[in-house]
């Protein structure tokens, strides 16, 4: 890499929806600019305010249909005053949003037209049930695809991946790796305040998890708890190169640096060749592990994109933790837990944490650079030496735009 | 003419009211359904909604809208594939607007009961009033040339006199739904003396396609659910005459709705549960009832004291409940009537009195978290128990309740109204949501 680039003052809103306390979806709850503000100003208040900011990233989704809203980037300024006449753009991959908005500020970075770019990732879904969110979520597969596609249409899609994979590899043992990664995201979502399960007391989370499936009202092969939640959130970094870290004051003790990437395209149109494999999201990691230099066994914690259950089997084997049909294995053996052999998403990931689309590339950084900075009180997990790099993959579609960054603590 | 072809044409009489409404409602939907069977495109249905005020009918079309909504984000599923073929619905709405359109549109509103005249299906969701009932049957048999069937909603009035009153020569025949029927599973189904076999099988068919859980009552007054309701309302009611030495009017009051919801582990007390229905309903119905009762007097003092002074209860039309026997906020009983002063006097005046005279009974499990449970037989047993050793006022009252709880469902059986102790426990359980039926042997 040209110049050296760091993650800094990253910062969370709550994940609102079911689960929550506080929430009533039939109460007025704050809006889409709300949460872009609070995300906002809470980074700039680690920084030293929007004066040190050259530039601002905004990922968002489908605002354009759950509030109606376009033109997100001009919300900086509503943000804060400072951030007027600054460059900002929006930038928007599906779910890989948030990772994509990363990228864009690093490029800033290292194409040194910023020291410090401000990135937002912020999604407001609760505006509607979840059957017209399913609609428009589904505007992260092809469009003409979606009058054949399930009611719930993303759902669907991994109910028919997972399908297949139970077809190939055995369901039985796989449906109770997906119950344990359901009970291993509540778990870990109860240590996290933000989290949209930080709530969640009930006992036994795998029996809870290992419902049948009902296709007649959702879909053949998942049901709700295999499923990311449907959220309210946003979460801000900044990224900034080494005169930008000085520039906001921060101790490189609080930063994480990017030591490589993978962002991959593959074409919307095609249905994937193989549905028990998550091809793109492969290429992507293995992109990044390639830029980093390490190999997969030097990560000590990943955030993974479990946007549902059977996906985050799925990028495990993807990743190569586990061999292909071996992901229930790796799980069931208890390697993904916080105290496990590689902890996966520590704050609870999209089942636990929440899946504020837009958003959660976003978060996802956030809670790498909290957990390799010491940062992440109760959900902290232990980073060894010879395991020190963090992962994420962050994925838009069914395996279509993929981000993977690889972190390693700032030295 | 087979199922499909006799809901091709049907009129609900009575339509814009909470019971009717309901009926339209279900019946709208599972026409709807029928007409967007590939066999059944370009087929006419339709459905009329007579009843004598235009305003009234204009809310049904608006409460029609909201639930047909609701009922079509639930079946979402198979609603795609019902619309599979049309390619210019993608999205949910698209095909949910669609839907809500698709039913809405087989209902014609109306105040002329000559549009039934057409019809091959009647249902019937009028007055509690004999008299009335017969008239409007035998006008539409006589005018229909297509000898349409009858489907009284009747809780009380034995369906035998209305055949006959009418002439319908057995094509009637009882199909009581439970309040309200797009929520509540059970229906009763009465045949008459003389209903065609052909006519209970469609009713049979039709509240299975409703998803309902029938169960056949004799054609005696009341049926089963009002045959224990109304006598349970008289126990109350005497109870409370009992307790005059003791408390005030009030405070007996009080004491029973407490008694008959929490130490009875029902979802509302008794005197709730008549507010809910509504006071002048409660009435009219003992009185519709009383006349085909032998050996017994079902008539209520207490009910008609208070309606002499306005007291109604019932809901208002968004569903909450107005004030009665009991005055209420934001749902929840706060006062109850004095008739001796006409006012309501506040729960809170006298409660701890009122409780402390019932003595010290074992806590009971609540309804909400019995209902649902699967050791339900279990809390229920133990509660129990305590209740048996438990001495007291209010256990002694809460025993007796319970007891004559049970004697009202035996009678029930014995009296020919039901076939056995499970018909009656079912019609308690999912017709009143009932934790558990009548008859058991939790105090024996």
């Amino acid at each position: 890499m040209r110049r050296k680039v760091y993650m800094i003052a990253g910062y969370n809103t709550l994940s609102m929806g079911t689960g929550r306390k506080e929430f009533n979806p039939k109460k007025e709850r704050p809006g889409l600019e709300e949460y872009i503000r609070e995300a906002g100003q809470g980074t700039l208040a680690k920084i030293g305010g929007a004066e040190n900011v050259d530039e601002c990233v905004i990922g968002n989704f489908m605002a354009s249909r759950f509030n109606r809203q376009a033109n997100l980037a001009a919300f900086f300024p509503y943000v804060d005053e400072g951030l007027r006449y600054k460059p900002a753009i929006r930038v928007e991959g599906a779910c890989a949003t948030g990772g994509l908005a990363l990228m864009s500020g690093i490029k800033s970075v290292l194409a040194e037209t910023a020291e410090v770019v401000l990135v937002i990732g912020v999604e407001v879904q609760n505006t509607v049930k979840a059957i017209y969110c399913a609609d428009y979520l589904a505007g992260a597969g092809w469009f003409k695809n979606r009058k054949n596609g399930h009611a719930y249409f993303f759902p669907g899609q991994f109910s028919d991946r997972a399908g297949s994979y139970f077809e190939k590899y055995g369901r039985e043992k796989t449906r109770q790796a997906l119950a344990r990664w359901f009970r291993n995201a509540i778990e870990n979502a109860r240590l996290c305040p933000t989290a949209q399960e930080f709530h969640n007391t009930v006992h036994d989370l795998e029996g809870q998890a290992k419902m049948e499936p009902n296709g007649k009202s959702f879909v053949d092969h998942l049901n709700i708890f295999d499923c990311s939640k449907v959220s309210d959130g946003a979460s801000a970094i900044a990224i900034v190169s080494q005169e930008g870290l000085k520039r906001c004051g921060i101790p490189v003790s609080q930063a994480i640096e990017v030591k490589g990437w993978g962002q991959v395209e593959e074409d919307i149109t095609k249905p994937p060749a193989d549905p028990t494999e998550l091809s793109t999201t492969k290429q992507a990691v293995k992109n990044a592990l390639a830029y980093a230099g390490i190999t997969r066994d030097q990560i000590g914690t990943a955030e993974i994109h479990d946007c549902f259950s059977i996906a985050g089997l799925m990028c495990i084997e993807a990743i190569g933790f586990a061999e292909k049909g071996k992901g229930a294995d790796f799980i069931l053996e208890g390697n993904t837990s916080r105290t496990g052999r590689v902890p996966i998403n520590t704050t609870g990931g999209l089942i636990g944490w929440g899946h504020p689309t837009g958003g959660t590339g976003v978060h996802q950084a956030v809670t790498i650079l909290e957990q390799l900075t010491g940062m992440a009180g109760d959900a902290q997990v232990e980073i060894t030496a010879d395991q020190p790099y963090g992962l994420t993959v962050n994925m838009g579609g069914d395996d279509k735009s993929l981000v993977s960054i690889v972190y390693k603590k700032a030295e | 003419m087979s199922y499909e072809e006799r809901l091709q044409h049907v009129s609900v009489l009575g339509a814009a009211g909470k019971m009717g409404s309901g009926i339209l409602l279900l019946t709208a939907v599972e026409m709807a359904d029928l007409s967007l069977k590939p066999e059944n495109r370009g087929k006419a249905y339709v459905l009329n909604a007579i009843d004598v005020s235009d305003e009234a009918l204009a809310g049904v079309m608006k409460y029609l809208k909201a639930q047909v909504l609701k009922l079509a984000e639930k079946k979402m599923v198979g609603l795609r594939k019902v619309y599979a073929h049309r390619a210019d619905l993608i999205d949910n709405d698209e095909i949910i607007d669609q839907y809500i359109f698709d039913v809405i549109s087989l209902v014609r509103t109306t105040t002329r009961l000559e549009s039934a005249y057409d019809s091959f299906m009647i249902f019937e969701a009028i007055k509690e009033d004999p008299e009335m009932k017969i008239g409007i049957f035998s006008k539409i048999s006589l005018n229909n040339p297509h000898k349409p069937w009858f489907f009284t909603n009747t809780s009380s009035i034995p369906i035998t006199k209305l055949d006959e009153g009418a002439g319908l020569n057995g094509r009637i025949i009882g199909f009581h739904f439970y309040n309200p029927p797009a929520v509540q599973k059970l229906v009763e189904i009465i045949k008459a003396e003389h209903t065609l076999s052909e006519v209970e099988a469609f009713a049979q068919q039709y509240a299975k396609n409703l998803r309902k859980v029938v169960v056949p009552s004799h054609d005696k007054a009341g049926f089963i659910g009002n045959g224990h309701f109304m006598r349970d309302i008289l126990h109350a009611a005497a109870e409370v005459d009992k307790l005059s030495n003791e408390f005030s009017f009030v405070e007996a009051v009080y004491a029973l709705n407490k008694i008959s919801q929490d130490y009875l582990v029902r979802p509302m007390g008794i005197f709730q549960l008549v507010d809910y229905v509504g006071v002048d309903v409660c009435s009219f119905i003992m009185s519709v009832m009383n006349p085909y009762l032998e050996n017994e007097d079902l008539h209520c003092h207490l009910l008609d004291n208070l309606l002499e002074q306005g007291i109604k209860g019932g809901q208002y039309s968004d569903g909450s409940q107005k004030d009665g026997i009991l005055k209420y906020e934001k749902g929840r009983p706060v006062a109850i009537y004095d008739p001796g002063t006409k006012t309501y006097v506040s729960i809170g005046d006298f409660q701890s009195k009122v409780d402390g005279k019932l003595g010290s009974m074992p806590v009971p499990p609540t309804w909400k978290n019995v209902v649902g449970s699967k050791s339900k037989d279990e809390i229920l047993q133990v509660y129990f128990n305590g209740l048996k050793q438990t001495s007291g006022l209010g256990a002694e009252l809460a025993r007796t309740y319970a007891n004559r709880s049970c004697a009202i469902g035996q009678q029930l059986i014995s009296s020919g109204v039901a076939m056995n102790e499970n018909d009656v426990n079912t019609v308690l359980l999912t017709g009143f949501f009932h934790a558990y039926g009548p008859i058991n042997d939790y105090l024996k």
